[in-house]
This record gives structure tokens, sequence and C-alpha cells, in this order.
């Protein structure tokens, strides 16, 4: 049995143990599913086969991809272009996922974007790179020259008269990029800012044209869908949710890292098994499942499945699937802190509750954790994270995801907060570290 | 219609509508910033928020921010709930965690729209520990304040200044909670409707910066209505006066013309009513050639004694329709002369002709900006009406909202429709000499002299009629218009040439046969040029100085001669003829006359102008003007009376009003209420707020008793703070936008029917022409030859093209202070290729034969080989060159180093 039955992004790294090289990709089956969709088969057909594996969106949201390219399928209202967008603006804090997949698998993306231009049938297609992803910047160039020159892209792809032009657009680098419409601005040469929906980007993304914004992971995983059908798909999750995913772990475990595995595989074993468990002496205390922006898990979650609906259900969010772990030594107030930092540095600065709500928030926990924290505050800190994490009160996801840490934290750890304030310090600090500070 | 439910009141909205919207235009109390009725919604400052239930059993509801939401039928919200009021009170906290508190030094304080939604939201007790950013400040020109400290990112002044006005040099920078609104560099703010900021910014960042050097707040200004006396358009405003000078100049709502907003000529121009040069009273020349003052009575008989049935009158078209009346009276409509030059009154003249044959509609600017395809022939109307521009500018944006709906996205949806439509725009042709700032816009434009812009008008006449011949820019326009189900076409004086306005004409007339809703436009060049000219008299101004010249004594109102006739022939006049002359600033005219009558400004009396559309509109006395200062027609009245020519003179200006009704248009009774006009509770409409302060003490220093305060018998007003202005009285006799709660300007709404809608109380105005819109057949088709023949290009020298400057061109905004800082150096437009063969380089002079000063030299890519563009008014003699000039390079130029003439857009 081949790697590639049971990892169809990455086992074909594994077995060639090294950036997957042209001939490498097409030897493991490569762009085999993106011929025969091109040749053998109609967009829709395609859109209905990714739709039949249930592969959900890997950015975060989860969103059902066959269903989001329906949208855009046919014909658009008025004469013009239509896009296909592949986010790779990863800069979520702990989220390397995509990262290695460029630059080790660069043609699986490639081939995911072809099959999924084709179904929407987008002959311009861009993959928006974070701005400070250089290696695998290099790998796309290379990968997009590799497969242009066999046919792969350009006019006339695989002898059909599908033409797909495929450019990368490197970040000028803000976190709000990744969000799908701030990424459309920043394409077009604007303002990183959100934009308000309706209307959604298949009906009028880029340029005012219909336009698909996938995530890298997503892309790679269709490739395989092409090849192996709905149903195989659908038997590699072991829960609800389909396929594999790329799952990761950092903090202090004896290995951190990567690795590709079946939806739904429960924490622990993401962690024990894969990631080694705790290093010697620490204890996990909670972990951020999918990203910084999504909202702590203590031990009575550890057991869990790591998939869409389980996480959800838990209060959380999979996100990414690329946890971030606390153990006991770290201090949740100095960690919401820093990651509070990071999200009001990141703020686009277009919505009140987000421009100037997450500063409050920052200053407030860097008071704190300093030792000057206040009676009352913790109330702020509730009221802030009410208020901001309303589904409609900010203009887009970006503040709401930045309470998510807060809130469960304050829920979770609202001991260590209040006996910062009441001590005027904080326990996880010797004396002899330098103060929280809030640039 | 939907039926909505707020707080367990039903109201009646239009489906689909924006929720603020319909909320506001029950005139209930909503906070919001980012909305603005011109600019849409684009959700920023999530200040709006309301709470909306699902269906009748919710009880929680949920949060949504009304700017950001649809109305739809059965809808349920509520304002008041906790919860909704507990979030807009947190967004007003936020966005004080960084304004400072400022506000007994703002210039924004007393009629600051954050400090409104400050205390409606109920927020006072400040938690936030942190310190405030501040910012370094720019110097943006002589127009506009900033105080970026004081910013709460509400994104609007980017929003009008870059999206809906077009400016390039006003932008947002950083991001974060370090959002900085400013230009790249320092630097004066290049778009002439800059000062709009002052009025869409929220707070104090944007202020009027000559108002701040003589500052009054707002509730101590006295104001009243009035029209702007800046060009042609009529917009509507509020002048404000405190201690005897006119403090400010804002926009008053009008709901078919102006709206929200004005240019920086009518905002920035009234300051000449304040100049020290003003003439104060009454006087005769003495024979040592210095003017004497005495006793006015004296000075009146003995001008009195020089009238007799052979004195003639010249009007003016810069005064009100009443002094003009009152003049033709008195020396006899035979006697009368409009005050425009002979091709001026003629063009005038061509275009009463065509709006009484009609065939198309006069648009109002709200018509403007409903018209889907646009012709500019010939007009630079962005720098001679320049709000004409800025509607014509929105009118290509019609497409946008159509293709919005196509996509189900909310035409109120800002974004969004701008997002989706991008480059997409109406059909907008503009043929003109030189370039012009709308041609950003244009779909396509055409160049030429004169003579090529008459041709290509014919052409475009001719591609009506048959579009299969047609080709090139005229079959483009052709197709457009007819295509178009309300093509505009907007012609003006500028150029001088009555066939460019007749062609405009018989376009808009074509297109209404073929059953297009076509309108025209022809533009005058001044406040009253279309008044005086309705009024009409039996002289043009070349008879009216040739009479002068032959000894009549000649009553000239509020006109500077040597602005309608060359230096030589004016000269030769007034030393040969007796002029009694009326004005308010010295002038040429006024230092060469035997006598001399101090008239009142627009803002010191009460009168009536008619724009573009023959729109009669009242403005209203502010102040009462000091010294022997009154309104012209009260002189002239004395004069008659003096004279025993008491059928010319008048007791007081309902009398005189209605005199001109009954002998002119009857409509003119409408135009705003009378004196006997009161307020429920029987008192007059006063024109200090209720909050005016210091009246005893302002005058204290001179005398401790407090004066009676002036009984004004002739208008609806008082000078006094009593009396309710009601959001509900007639929309001409509104005094000032104010309303319980809403202090800033954004309390107009309270006094519209709908949000941007049509005043509660009525526009104000009437239109004097019913311009019918039958087609007609046998119009103004008749082809009549060019009066002005212009030169073969054979001739040496180069042809003269007329041209206008926003900051320059006209007369009296040209007297005021900020407009001279604004003005730059007198310049000549020449073409690359002229330029290089004459050896000439963007900044040097070239000296123009008749010309006693140089001009500095501009290149324009779009100006034809073998033209030159000069802007008038900015020194004397320029109307009048000859058709050819000579010209040559002169290398002893030096430029005016205090202008600022590189961000002026010339031409």
């Amino acid at each position: 049995m081949s790697l590639l039955d049971t990892k169809p992004l990455i086992g074909r790294v594994e077995e060639v143990g090294d950036r997957i090289a042209l001939a490498d990709y097409e030897s493991g089956g490569g762009y085999s599913g993106a011929r025969n969709a091109l040749t053998q088969m109609s967009p829709e057909e395609v859109i209905d086969l990714v739709k039949d594996a249930g592969l959900k969106g890997r950015g975060g949201a989860g969103f059902p991809t066959g269903m989001k390219w329906n949208f855009a399928k046919g014909e658009p209202l008025t004469p013009g272009p239509k896009y296909l967008v592949c986010n790779a603006d990863e800069m979520e804090p702990g989220t390397f996922k995509d990262r290695y997949l460029m630059e080790y698998n660069p043609h699986i993306l490639i081939e995911g974007m072809i099959i999924g231009a084709f179904a929407i049938q987008a002959e311009i297609a861009y993959i928006f790179l974070r701005g400070e992803y250089h290696d695998p910047y290099d790998q796309l160039i290379r990968a997009i020259g590799e497969a242009t020159e066999r046919g792969y892209l350009g006019t006339s792809v695989f002898g059909t008269d599908f033409n797909l032009d495929l450019r990368v657009h490197l970040s000028g680098g803000r976190y709000i990029c990744g969000e799908e419409t701030a990424l459309l601005n920043a394409l077009e040469g604007k303002r990183a800012q959100p934009r308000s929906k309706p209307p959604f980007p298949p009906a009028s993304g880029a340029w005012g044209r219909p336009t698909i914004v996938n995530n890298v992971e997503t892309f790679c995983n269709v490739p395989a869908i092409l090849r192996n059908g709905s149903q195989w798909y659908q038997d590699l999750g072991l829960t609800e949710d389909a396929g594999t995913k790329l799952y990761g772990v950092s903090g202090r475990v004896n290995n951190p890292g990567l690795w590709e595995l079946p939806m739904g595989t429960p924490i622990r074993e993401i962690i024990d098994d894969h990631a080694g468990g705790m290093l010697n002496g620490f204890k996990l205390r909670g972990l951020l499942p999918g990203g910084a922006s999504t909202d702590f898990l203590v031990e009575e979650h550890f057991d869990l499945a790591m998939d869409y609906a389980t996480i959800q259900s838990a209060g959380s969010r999979m996100g990414t699937g690329t946890m971030i772990l606390m153990d006991d030594s770290i201090c949740p107030v100095d960690m919401c802190r820093n990651l509070e930092h990071f999200f009001a540095q990141e703020s686009c600065g277009f919505c009140t509750p987000c421009r100037e709500g997450i500063p409050w928030v920052e200053s407030l926990l860097t008071d704190i954790e300093n030792g000057k924290g206040q009676p009352g505050d913790l109330e702020i800190l509730d009221q802030h994270a009410a208020y901001i994490g309303g589904p409609s009160n900010t203009f887009c996801l970006h503040a709401p995801g930045a309470m998510e840490p807060l809130q469960s934290a304050l829920k979770y750890f609202r001991e260590d907060f209040e006996q910062h304030i009441k001590l005027g310090k904080c326990p996880y600090r010797s004396r002899t570290e330098s103060p929280a500070s809030s640039d | 219609m939907a039926t909505i439910t707020i707080d367990g009141v039903e109201y009646q909205a239009e489906e689909g509508a924006n929720l603020l919207h319909a909320v506001l235009s029950e005139r209930l109390d909503l906070p919001y910033f980012c909305w603005h009725p011109s600019l849409g919604s684009v959700g920023a400052c999530r200040q709006c928020a309301v709470i909306q239930y699902m269906n009748p059993e919710d009880e929680r509801g949920r949060l949504q921010m009304a700017c950001m939401t649809n109305v739809s039928d059965g809808m349920r919200i509520s304002i008041e709930a906790q919860h909704a009021s507990d979030f807009r009170s947190l967004v007003i906290e936020w966005l004080m965690e960084n304004h400072p508190h400022d506000c007994p030094v703002c210039e924004e304080g007393g009629e600051c729209h954050l400090q409104d939604m400050t205390v409606m939201t109920g927020h006072s007790v400040r938690r936030y520990r942190g310190s405030k950013r501040t910012w370094r400040n720019q110097d943006l020109g002589p127009f506009i304040g900033h105080e970026m400290n004081r910013c709460i990112t509400c994104y609007r002044c980017v929003r009008f200044y870059g999206e809906y006005a077009g400016g390039k040099d006003l932008g947002a920078f950083g991001s974060r909670d370090r959002m900085f609104f400013g230009r790249y560099d320092d630097g004066t703010l290049e778009s002439e409707f800059a000062g709009n900021l002052v009025e869409v910014c929220p707070t104090g960042v944007f202020t009027d910066k000559p108002f701040a050097s003589h500052y009054t707040r707002k509730w101590d200004l006295q104001s009243a209505p009035s029209i702007c006396p800046g060009c042609s358009v009529g917009c509507n405003t509020f002048a404000s006066e405190r201690y005897g000078k006119l403090k400010r100049l804002t926009n008053r709502y009008h709901g078919e013309l102006n709206r929200y907003f004005i240019c920086d000529r009518g905002r920035f121009g009234s300051h000449f009513v304040n100049r020290d040069d003003r003439i104060r009273n009454a006087a005769v020349m003495g024979e040592d050639g210095v003017f004497e003052y005495g006793d006015s009575t004296k000075v009146v008989e003995q001008a009195a004694k020089t009238v007799d049935n052979n004195t003639i009158g010249i009007g003016s078209p810069r005064a009100s329709l009443e002094s003009n009346f009152a003049l033709r009276q008195l020396v006899g409509s035979e006697n009368f002369c409009v005050g425009i030059q002979d091709v001026e009154l003629e063009l005038v003249n061509t275009s009463i002709e065509v709006m009484n044959e009609g065939g198309f509609t006069v648009p109002s600017l709200d018509q403007v900006e409903q018209s889907d395809a646009v012709l500019v022939l010939g007009e630079d109307i962005s720098n001679s009406a320049p709000r004409i521009a800025l509607a014509v500018r929105q009118s290509t944006r019609l497409v946008s909202f159509e293709l919005a709906t196509g996509a189900d996205i909310p035409v109120w949806q800002d974004a969004g429709v701008r997002g989706h439509a991008q480059h997409s725009r109406n059909p907008l042709f503009i043929a003109s000499p030189a370039s012009t700032r709308l041609d950003e816009i244009a779909t396509e434009v055409a160049s030429g002299s004169v003579t090529d812009l008459i041709e290509i008008g014919r052409s475009i006449e001719h591609a009506l009629e048959n579009q299969q011949a047609a080709s090139g820019f005229a079959a483009s326009v052709a197709k457009a218009l007819s295509s178009a189900e309300c093509p505009l076409v907007i012609a003006g004086c500028s150029l001088g040439s009555d066939a460019l306005v007749r062609s405009a004409a018989r376009i808009a007339q074509t297109l209404k046969r073929s059953g297009n809703d076509s309108r025209l436009i022809v533009v005058p060049r001044e406040a009253n040029t279309m008044g005086v000219a309705l009024l009409g008299g039996g002289l043009s101004m070349t008879q009216a100085i040739e009479r002068l010249s032959s000894g009549s004594t000649t009553i000239v109102l509020e006109n500077d001669l040597y602005r309608r006739a060359s230096s030589d022939v004016v000269d030769e006049a007034l030393k040969n003829g007796t002029c009694i002359a009326l004005d308010s600033v010295e002038n040429s005219t006024i230092g060469k006359s035997r006598f001399a009558f101090p008239a009142a400004t627009y803002a010191e009396q009460t009168g009536t102008f008619v724009n573009y559309e023959t729109r009669a509109q009242r403005f209203f006395q502010v102040f009462e003007p000091l010294d022997e200062i009154q309104s012209s027609w009260k002189w002239l009245s004395q004069l008659a009376t003096a004279g025993g020519r008491d059928e010319a003179s008048w007791e007081s200006f309902e009398v005189l009003a209605s005199n001109c009704a009954d002998s002119t248009f009857e409509e003119l009774c409408n135009v705003a209420p009378s004196a006997d006009f009161r307020l429920t509770g029987g008192s007059r409409i006063p024109r200090q707020t209720h909050r005016y302060s210091g009246r005893t003490a302002m005058l204290a220093h001179d005398n401790i008793h407090e004066p009676k305060s002036t009984v004004d018998s002739e208008t609806p007003f008082s000078y006094s703070m009593e009396g309710q202005v009601s959001t509900d009285q007639d929309g001409a006799v509104i005094p000032y936008a104010w309303s319980p709660g809403w202090n800033s300007n954004q309390s107009v709404f309270k006094f519209q029917q709908e949000v941007g809608g049509e005043l509660a109380g009525g526009d104000p105005g009437v239109r004097l022409l019913d311009v019918s819109t039958d087609p007609v057949t046998n119009g103004s088709a008749k082809e009549q030859s060019d009066s002005q023949s212009r030169g073969e290009s054979s001739e040496s020298g180069l042809e003269l093209v007329p041209m206008n400057d926003v900051f320059g061109s006209d007369e009296l905004s040209s007297l005021s202070w900020p407009i001279q800082k604004r003005m730059s150096s007198p310049y000549a437009v020449l073409s690359k290729q002229d330029a290089e063969e004459l050896d000439l380089q963007v900044g040097m002079g070239i000296s123009v034969a008749g010309l006693e000063e140089s001009l500095e030299v501009c290149i324009d890519d779009r100006l034809r080989p073998g033209l030159i563009g000069i802007p008038q008014g900015f020194i004397r003699g320029t109307e009048f060159l000859p058709s050819r000039v000579e010209v040559a390079r002169d290398p002893d130029y030096v430029g005016r180093s205090d202008t600022n003439a590189d961000v002026i857009a010339k031409g």
C-alpha cells in the first residue's frame, strides 16, 4: 500500500524524503487527477465530485468547498473574467501547514488549482502568498515554470481548449490579508480592509468579478479526490468530516511538528503519539486548537476528536488544526497579553471595536501582568469579550477572533487573573524578568 | 412599502431601504458617524447599533448595525434595548480613548457631532487608563485647518474627498489605532470642494481656517438663509455674523440644488464683505479728484439734480433682482442696460429664447445626478459652475447602482457598489478647448478651437439624425445620448459662442423628439445674470457706454464697467459723462465717478437672485451694515424721491418686491414668505440662536446702555434670540440647522421630509420660466452664423480662448482674502508645441499684446496648437483681447513666490 493512500497531501514527500520535483510528483500519480478532470469530465461533474467527497475548507472556517465552487459556476452575469484565488497568506500564529505544503509539494497545490479553475471556468488564478514566505515563493515559481513547460498551465491546458494563467502575488504583509475580502482588496492594490458581505466573492470578488478563494491545504486535497473518488476520500476521515488533515503542535512537547492524519484524530493522540508528549516536568494546562484566534480547550477536552463539529461543540473552533499548547509554566494572562498585542497590531483600523477595543484589552492585560491591575478590570475585559465578540458587532471576524482566546481564558483561568490583581504581580514571573511591554 | 416596528411603534418604510435612513427619516434619534446621506453606508464606526428581533417570539434579538441593514416588511427592532444602548455607549468610550478633551479650544465645540453623540449615548466616565496618541498636523493650505488628534477614524473625509468629489491628495494612512488622514506631505488641498471636509468631519479634525482666525461659537452667530453670489448655480447657504463681521458661510441644504455640498469659492469667497476698503459713506467727487463725504441727504440731492429723462441705468448681474428693477423703474426700461457684455447678453438671451421654445427639461442638480448620459459642449463647468460639475460626477455612477442591484448589492452599500462597478461609468463626453477636471471620468474628450467645437456640435446634430453616416467622437456621443433615458447637454457662456449654445439646444431638442427625456443647461456667468437678463433693458452695453460717453448721466448699479468694456473706452466714457455709482467695494469705476453711494453686500440686505434654472431664490439680511451702507434700491429710491420721481420710490422691500413681481413675473411673490410671516407663538424667526450670549456686553466698551435691537420690518426675521425655529417651517426661511440634541449640521435631517429628500417646508425658490418639455419641431433649428468670426489660422499670433478659474475669475470672491491666498499668478495656457516654438517652459513668463502684465506659462496637452487660453478676471483687460493675440516670451518675468500655482489644476 502506498503512503499516498493514507496521506494524500504529504505521503509522497515522505516517500521521496525530500522536496518533490515534477518527475517525482508525476511518478506518484501527480497531475492525473487534473488531466482526468479536464479531459474526461465537465466542470459540473468536478464540482459534484468535490461536493460528494465532503471536502471542507482548510483555512479555518470549514465551509464546504464544492458548495463554494457551485456559487461561481456557469456564465457570469456580465461578460468578463472569473478569478480563482489561493489564500496562501498563512499568518495565523502557530500555523505553518501551508508553508510545508508549498515548500515540499508545490505541484499538488498547482494541480488542485488547475482542477478548481476548471470547475468554475476561471482562466486567471492567483496565489496570494504571505510576504515573508520567500522559500515557498521560490518553490512555487519553479513548479509553475515546470508545469507551464509541460503544458499543464498556460494555453491549452492538457491539450484542451481550457487556458489557465497562474500568477503568484507576494503580499505586502498584514495578518488581515488572510481575510478573503481584505485579501482581494490587497490584490487589487487597495488598502487591505475587509469588505462588507454581500456581495460575497463568488458574486463580486476581485475587480468586481466572480471569484473563488480557497486555502492552500484545501486545494491540495482536491487532486486525490479526483484520482480516487469521493467515497475513498470520505473513508479517510475517522469521524463525520472527510479526508486527512495536517495537524500541528507547538509548545513544550518532545517532538513539535506537523503530521498528516485522518480527520478526527483525537487531540490526545496527536499530542502523545505524534508530538511525543509533554517535555519532562511540564504539564499541559490548555491549548488553542487551531491558531491564535480560537478558544482555549482544557483537560476535559483533550480526548475529543479534532474535527470541525466536535471542537465547535466544545466551544472552540478547529481553525487551522495547528495547536498551540499552554503548559503549567506559562502565565495565561501573559499569553493572552501576547496574543492581544498581536491582534491589536494587526487590526486594519477600519471599525471602532477592533481598532480601539483590542488595544484597550491589551493595555489592561499589560497592566494586570505588570501588577498594576485594578478591581473592575476583569469586568471591563468581560465586557469587551462579550461586545467585541458578537457576530455582527464588528465589521469582520478579526476582532471576534481576537476575543476567543481571551473569553475562554477568562472562563478557564479566571483565578490566575484575579490572583494577579490581588497580589499586584504576576505569580509566574521571577523578580529578575523585565515587565511585559505593550510595544 | 414595508411596515417596521421600532420599540413597539409601527412605521412605514420603503422595502429594501437602509434601516438607518428609515430610522432617521422618522426623526428618531440614533447615533452614527461614518454614514452620510450622500455617501451611503460602509459600516466602519459601529455606532448605529440596534437590536433586531428574528420573529415575534424573539425577545433577545441580535445586535445589528442599522446602516448595514435592509428594511424588510414585518421587521422588528429596538433602539432603546439595553444591550444596544450599552454597545453604543461603549463605542463612544472606545472613540474617546484617544480623543483630546480640548472642546473648550476646539473650533467644532458647540456644533460637534461627536459631542452630540457622546451626550446621546450617555458615556461620561473615562475608564481607559492608557495615554493618548498624538499626531503632527499638516498645513493643508489657506482654507482647511488640520488637527488629527481629534480624529475618530470615521473615514468620511476620504470618502467624500476622494470617492465623491474626485480629489487625489487626501488619503487614509497607517493601520490599527494609528490611522492618519491627510496628505502625503504638507500642502494645499487641491480639490475645489475641500471646504466640505469641515462639514463632513463629525468633529474638529478639518476646520474652517479663515473662520478660526476670527472665531465665534455657533451659538453666538447671528445667521440668515442666503444664496451664494459666486456663480449661477445659486447654492443655498447660511451666512453668519458676529460683531458686524461676516464670519463664515456654511452649506444650507436644498434638496434639488446643492444638497449637502458647496464649492470652496462659495464657502471662502465671502470675506470681501469685511474688507477695509468697503465704501461706507455717500460721497461726491471734489474738484481735486478726491471724494468728499458729508451729509448723505445733500449728496442724494446733488446727484438727483443730474438725473433727467436722458439718464441711463446700468444694472448688474451681481445685484439683486429688486435693485435692478428699481433702477429700471427709475430710468425707464428703454434707458436700462442689464450690465453685461453684448456677446454675453446675446448668449443669455439665446438661452432664454430656447427655454421659451422648450423641448427639454432644465434640470435641477438633483436631476443632473439622475442623468444617464452627459455631453458638455464647450463649457468648463469644473471652473465656471463647480457644483454642477460635482453633480455630473455623481451622474456617471448611475450604472454602478444598476450593476449592484443586478448582483443583489444594496445600493446604499457604498463600498460594495463601488467595488462591484469598478470603472464602469455612465457616458460623459466633454468637448472643450483645454483639459477640465472632469476629463478623468469622461468616456471620451474632444479638443479644439471654438470653431472646431461648433463643428463638433454640428457633427453630433447630424449624427443624431443619421447615426449610420457618423463616425468618431460625434458618433459615440450621438449613440450614447440617444440610448440614454435622460441625456443631459451642458453648454455655457464662457466661450462667447452663440452657435455652440444653439447647437446644444438643438441636440437636446432633437433627443426629445426621439423620445428621450432630454435636459439642457446653459451656464450663465454670474449669480443673477439670468435674473437681470429676464428683466431686460433697451440698451446694450456698447450703447450704454456710448450714451455715457456722449454726456448722459449714468447710474451704475454694483458694476465695474472695466470688467464690461475695454479700459480706453470706459476711461473715455467716464471722463465725458456723469456717473452715479453704487457699489460695496472700491473699484475703478467708482474711482472715476461723480457720485459714490455705499451699497450693501448680499449679506447686508434682502433680495433675490435667479439661477441657471431661472429659479428665483431669496437671500436675507444677515446683519445691519455699517455707517451709511444700505441696499442699492434704497439709494435709488431716495434719488427718485429727491428728483420728484415718486413712481420709482419704494417705502419698503415688500412694496418693491411685489411691484417687481407685478410688472415682471408673478411667481416672484412666492419666492419666500413675506415680512408678516410669524412662527407659532406669534414671534418672528430669530436670527440668533436660543443660546446667543453676550448680547448686553457686546458694545459695552462703547456704551454701557444696551441699544434697542433693530426692528426688522422687511423680512420674517428678527434681530433676536426669541422664538422657536420649527423644523417644518418654509424651507426658504430656515436661519440655521439646529435641533434639540443635534447641535451640529447633522441636525439637517430633522428639517427634511425624508433623509436626503425635500425639506419638510419645501425646497426654496420658484422657477420663473415654465420650460415646456413638449417636443418642438422647428425651434432654434434655424442655424445662425456665429456672431464672433474667428480668425484664420494663416494669421499671425495665437487664437484666444477665454478660460475660467474657480479661484480668480469671479469678481467678488477674488476680493476675499482666503481666495486670494489660493489664487495662482495670472497665467496663460499654451500647447506644448507652441510653448516649444516660443522657447517657453512651465513657470516662465509670456507677454500678450494688449495686457500690461505678463502671464505665467502653463502647458496643457489638450490645447490645440495655435490657441492660447487666458483665464478671465485675474488682470484687467483679459476679457477684451482681440480674438487673435500676439505673444512673446518675457525674459524678465519673475513669478509670484507667494502663490501655490503648482497645486491648482489650471484650465
